[in-house]
């Protein structure tokens, strides 16, 4: 969807009412469109030019990007560094936030940075343990955890404080989410989880990655059950997967994530895996946004960042709307598509 | 002690029942400790708090104990000092990401308070972030000062945290 006064680089947009952020992102959920963000791996390396390379991968095929915030417990660029380079050009960034590596003082002082940066979208994590990453001799922190991070930025926000109680004079206008895994233990109280989350302040909700179809089915019912449509937007986790080899790696590996039998068996049965793993990604999309409650979809396509563009077009849930990009209102500039 | 721990979280409901006795007679003891002067008791109850509690939940002492409402799985003891909640990262056979000999403390909770009547609902409420000064404080003087504060009525109720000084007699509890 277009709206009439698109972002100038810089510049945030107006409030509308009801929105909690000057932000494309929340304007997008609350119009009712079919959002889709993606992820954007931060590079190793102090050259801006790295960021905008890997964010223009994703132009017109996205609402948001997710910077992320030492995924993997692995060092990379900040994902305020990103944000701040990415509102630069207009890009709606979604300032991950882990809770691993810095304490209160430290995450509230980004909240109010990031906020100054034009970032209107912040996304409230635990993190992943340091055991996960490249530096397992590091000190995991810990002060807060993703709950109470939420709730502090929400003070922050329609409070006008610090956790502290001390005042602060212009209120970081932010759109606030957080993670759930509807395929974590215990899964009958992942709901709730969620339903605690939102009580914190989350007004969307990217999940893990979801490839089992009836799993998700349930958890939204029972999202539903606890009357949360309409409190909150939930945008479900999804990802093309390399290979049979690939998916029984993450499923043992990455933490959390559930990848059915019957995914694996038709991957290694495929002949060109890579293409299969987008199909079964696109597959996924369509069926996604079938289910009630699903808002949009949250592709993460580590490394396979290009294929992003091909499975947003193939599964057709653009239905036409091409999502903002920075050239995308020049006038000689034709809406492009992918090859 | 791992097994206690775990035997603790079997017995969520007794344990529950009891501390619910235990802390009505704390509160109901917080004269006593007025006049002795919570200041002066803090120690000798928090070391008795820490062996009882090391004991029977591995208690991290963070002073401020929430383990009526995590099943009697005290939260501390997870990896990432998560209060509100397991993390994503639970692996499929209950364990815990970080370390994957444990029991997921979250798991155990959400069996724990099942256990208890009201317990799944008690988890299910949003715990505010931990005050770190807390640390190696009694919590059953804290509770023993706040809810005797708060019966007293608005006007009494305490404003600014307990840092500090939750002091009280816990002697009388066992």
């Amino acid at each position: 969807m277009r709206f009439e006064d698109e972002p100038v680089p810089g510049y945030p947009l107006p409030i509308l009412p009801g929105h909690t952020s000057p932000g494309r992102f929340e304007r997008v959920l609350r119009a009712g469109g079919f959002a889709i963000t993606t992820e954007l791996a931060p590079p190793d390396s102090a050259d801006p030019e790295d960021v905008y390379k890997r964010a223009r991968v994703f132009d017109g095929y996205v609402d948001a990007i997710n910077a992320t915030d030492g995924s993997g417990a692995n060092c990379h660029m900040s994902s305020l560094a990103v944000c701040a380079l990415l509102t630069r050009v207009g890009y709606a960034p979604i300032m991950q936030i882990s809770c691993r590596d810095k304490n209160r003082i430290a995450i509230q002082g980004d909240i109010l940075g990031g906020a100054a940066m034009g970032v209107c979208n912040i996304l409230c994590l635990t993190g992943d343990g340091v055991q996960a990453g490249d530096h397992p001799q590091a000190k995991p922190v810990f002060d807060l955890d993703c709950v109470s991070l939420l709730d502090i930025a929400r003070t922050l926000r329609d409070d006008h404080h610090f956790q502290s109680g001390r005042k602060i004079s212009f209120a970081p206008r932010v759109f606030l989410g957080a993670a759930e895994n509807p395929s974590g233990l215990p899964y009958a109280w992942r709901p709730q989880r969620l339903a605690k989350k939102v009580a914190a302040g989350a007004q969307f909700i990217q999940t893990q990655y979801c490839y089992d179809l009836p799993l998700l089915r349930r958890f939204m019912q029972e999202v539903e059950a606890l009357g949360l449509f309409g409190k909150v937007f939930i945008l479900a986790g999804v990802g093309p997967l390399r290979s049979a080899k690939t998916a029984e790696w993450m499923r043992k590996n990455v933490p959390g994530m559930h990848v059915p039998d019957a995914v694996i068996a038709r991957l290694s049965g495929a002949q060109d895996q890579a293409r299969e793993g987008r199909n079964i990604c696109i597959e996924l999309i369509q069926a996604m946004r079938e289910i009630r409650g699903v808002s949009g979809v949250h592709i993460m396509a580590y490394r396979q960042e290009e294929s992003v563009a091909e499975i947003v077009d193939k599964s057709g849930i653009l239905r036409g709307r091409a999502p903002w990009y920075p050239e995308r209102d020049a006038p000689q500039y034709s809406h492009r598509t992918a090859t | 002690m791992y097994a206690v721990r775990l035997w603790s979280v079997r017995h969520a409901r007794g344990l529950n029942a009891f501390y619910r006795g235990f802390e009505a007679m704390l509160v109901r003891l917080d004269p006593l400790f007025r006049a002795v002067g919570y200041e002066r008791i803090e120690r000798p109850v928090a070391h008795l708090e820490k062996a009882v509690k090391g004991l029977l939940f591995d208690c991290r002492m963070c002073g401020q104990c929430v383990l009526s409402s995590t099943g009697m799985s005290c939260p501390m003891n997870c990896p990432k000092s998560l209060r509100n909640g397991p993390c994503g990262g639970v692996r499929a056979d209950g364990n815990c990401e970080v370390k994957p000999d444990m029991r997921c403390v979250w798991v155990e909770a959400y069996r724990g308070s099942e256990r208890i009547p009201g317990g799944v609902e008690s988890m299910s409420k949003v715990q505010f972030a931990v005050d770190q000064r807390s640390q190696g404080h009694s919590s059953w003087l804290r509770v023993a000062r706040e809810k005797s504060e708060r019966s007293a009525g608005p006007k009494g109720a305490a404003t600014g945290s307990p840092t500090g000084s939750p002091t009280g007699t816990a002697k009388g509890a066992p």
